[in-house]
């Protein structure tokens, strides 16, 4: 359903001779099947959204090629537009107008009659419960319903391809629950969801498979479970996050020393006064650590053990954390 | 065909809200209005030399210049407005669908255009008890002399928030152009009353031509030369300048 090779976006900042240029997007190659939820995981400033923007017709690629829906981006935008929806980050509704106004005004803008339009506005408006305040001024609206709307606008004219920029970004946990379900309800209705993310729990409850994205490449792959299974055996998180706080401090960086170069650890990594150990198996390793800990003399906060998480996969591939 | 329906469809959406904000129009009302009543007194005063006996000519004199001070200031703010839909997402929602983009721009700036010509229905209304008297035909011809020069600086407002970016630059470029024309055009004092080398400046500014159009048009001399030169001289700038904000506004979009 989407198909890209190569694609890359790179801008021009400043001015004059003092202009550089700056690659957002390094090439990112991709397939999204009919009916797929996939998820662009990294942080801000990744290239998530240039590359959403670049699909969505928004900003033209400086390079590579892409196919959405049997069309090519480059040579048929305008036949791509009839065949995609978008939700952008920013809300894109006007503050005084209402939910029914703005959604008769986007099925006009593709094409639609009035009457048309405002059969499918009510058909919205029922199918994404905005009932109760469809004819108030949209700026009284919670972020929830808001981005309800949104969503709602975006689908108004039953695209192929749905594409959706931090689709809860700032929503509180209820909201955000509701959200996954309406993009689960819009995958059941035929749709294909391409979308982009910055929480792990968004891309590993909700994305058939997800590519994480650093600095303008994707440098990992697959399904959520896959990509975990990748980062073999388990995670023990050492805390030091107390230790940090009060006066000794500096242990951190010791535990780190020592048991990065324990024979048991794969990789030790500290995240935000956390150590991260991988290791093949929690259970066997726990005791090693704590006797090595202690034979130095280290206490630490906590020790808990867990599977891997996609924050695993990303520390691993980018040697950051996305959490920090 | 496509244009034309959604460059009406933005405009019916740009109207609504508007019409749905009365207050704000009421406000935007104020400023002409005030202008009409407190400084057209001081015009009788200056213009007695130059055969402004009465009340009813310092508004056949000062009307016209008001409409121009409108049709430059009303549109030259337009800029703001698409700045912060450019920046609440709603260009971009837009831009997602198949809807022209010129209609974008072009059912924006109409919506200005009514809207002034709306205020230069009240100001002509305002004007009557003071004396003003004007023939309704050519009355006719300077609102639609007005609506061109709203979309020149609506235009020229878009020209330059695509170009910035940024509000407040947009307000500092806006002023300095704004204030030097309309002195130039003489919306305040006739340029008549100028020395002369404000009067071969002035020769170079497309809006003191208006203005002379304009005031012919009240004077009841619609065909003096400078009715159709003025108007053909806003006509073209507002064609170039639309023409370029449409590029400015489609640039490195696919």
């Amino acid at each position: 359903m989407i198909e890209a090779t190569g694609l890359r976006k790179s801008f021009r900042v400043g001015r004059g001779r003092g202009a550089t240029t700056v690659d957002a997007v390094r090439g990112v190659d991709f397939a999204v099947r009919r009916g797929e939820i996939v998820g662009f995981l990294g942080p801000n400033g990744a290239g998530k959204s240039t590359t959403l923007r670049m699909l969505a017709t928004l900003i033209r690629p400086s390079g590579g090629a892409a196919t959405i829906a049997g069309v090519d981006l480059l040579r048929a935008p305008a036949q791509v537009r009839r065949r995609i929806g978008f939700v952008a980050q920013a809300s894109g509704t006007y503050d005084d107008s209402t939910a029914r106004r703005d959604l008769v005004l986007q099925a006009r803008m593709h094409g639609l009659s009035k009457s048309v339009a405002q059969e499918l506005a009510a058909g919205a408006i029922r199918a994404f419960q905005l009932d109760d305040f469809a004819d108030r001024k949209i700026k009284t609206y919670s972020g929830g319903q808001r981005r309800r709307l949104d969503v709602a606008l975006g689908v108004i004219h039953s695209p192929q391809v749905m594409f959706l920029d931090e689709p809860t970004a700032g929503l509180d946990p209820p909201s955000r629950v509701r959200m996954w379900q309406e993009v689960r309800r819009l995958r059941e209705a035929g749709m294909t969801i391409f979308l982009t993310t910055h929480y792990l729990d968004e891309a590993d409850s909700l994305c058939d498979r997800v590519s994480i994205i650093d600095a303008g490449r994707i440098v990992a792959e697959g399904t959520p479970s896959a990509l975990k299974r990748e980062i073999s055996g388990d995670v023990v998180a050492v805390d030091f996050a107390a230790e940090v706080a009060g006066e000794t401090g500096g242990d951190l960086p010791a535990a780190t020393k020592l048991l990065a170069e324990a024979p048991y650890v794969h990789a030790a990594e500290p995240v935000d006064g956390t150590l991260r150990l991988y290791v093949d198996s929690a259970a066997t390793a726990i005791p090693q650590i704590m006797r090595a800990l202690y034979d130095r003399g280290i206490e630490p906060g906590a020790i808990e053990a867990r599977r891997p998480s996609l924050d695993d996969v990303f520390l691993a591939k980018t040697g950051r954390s996305l959490a920090e | 065909m496509k244009l034309v329906r959604d460059t009406w469809l933005i405009f019916q959406q740009e109207a609504g809200l508007m019409v749905r904000n009365p207050v704000m129009v009421a406000f935007s009302l104020a400023q002409p209005i005030t202008y009409l009543i407190l400084f057209a007194p001081f015009l009788k005063v200056v213009m007695v030399d130059r055969g402004a006996s009465s009340y009813a000519d310092a508004y056949r004199i000062y009307v016209p210049g008001l409409f121009v001070a409108m049709g430059l200031f009303g549109g030259l703010f337009a800029g703001y407005g698409l700045l912060s839909a450019l920046r609440a997402g709603i260009i971009d929602r837009c831009r997602v669908t198949p809807v022209s983009r010129t209609g974008l721009l072009l059912g924006r700036a109409l919506m200005h255009v009514c809207l002034n010509v709306v205020q230069a229905v009240v100001v002509t209304v305002v004007a009557l008890p003071f004396g003003l008297r004007v023939h309704l035909a050519n009355l006719l011809v300077s609102y639609a002399l007005l609506s061109v020069m709203v979309l020149l600086s609506t235009s020229i407002s878009y020209d330059i928030a695509l170009l910035v970016r940024n509000e407040n630059s947009l307000g500092v470029l806006v002023n300095t152009v704004g204030q030097p024309v309309s002195l130039l055009a003489g919306v305040l004092i006739p340029l008549v009353l100028a020395p002369m080398w404000i009067q071969r400046v002035a020769v170079w500014n497309p809006f003191a031509w208006a203005t002379d159009g304009m005031r012919a048009l009240f004077a009841g001399q619609i065909t003096q030369n400078v009715v159709w030169q003025g108007a053909l001289i806003m006509s073209g700038l507002a064609a170039a300048s639309l023409f370029w904000s449409s590029h400015l506004f489609n640039r490195d979009v696919s």
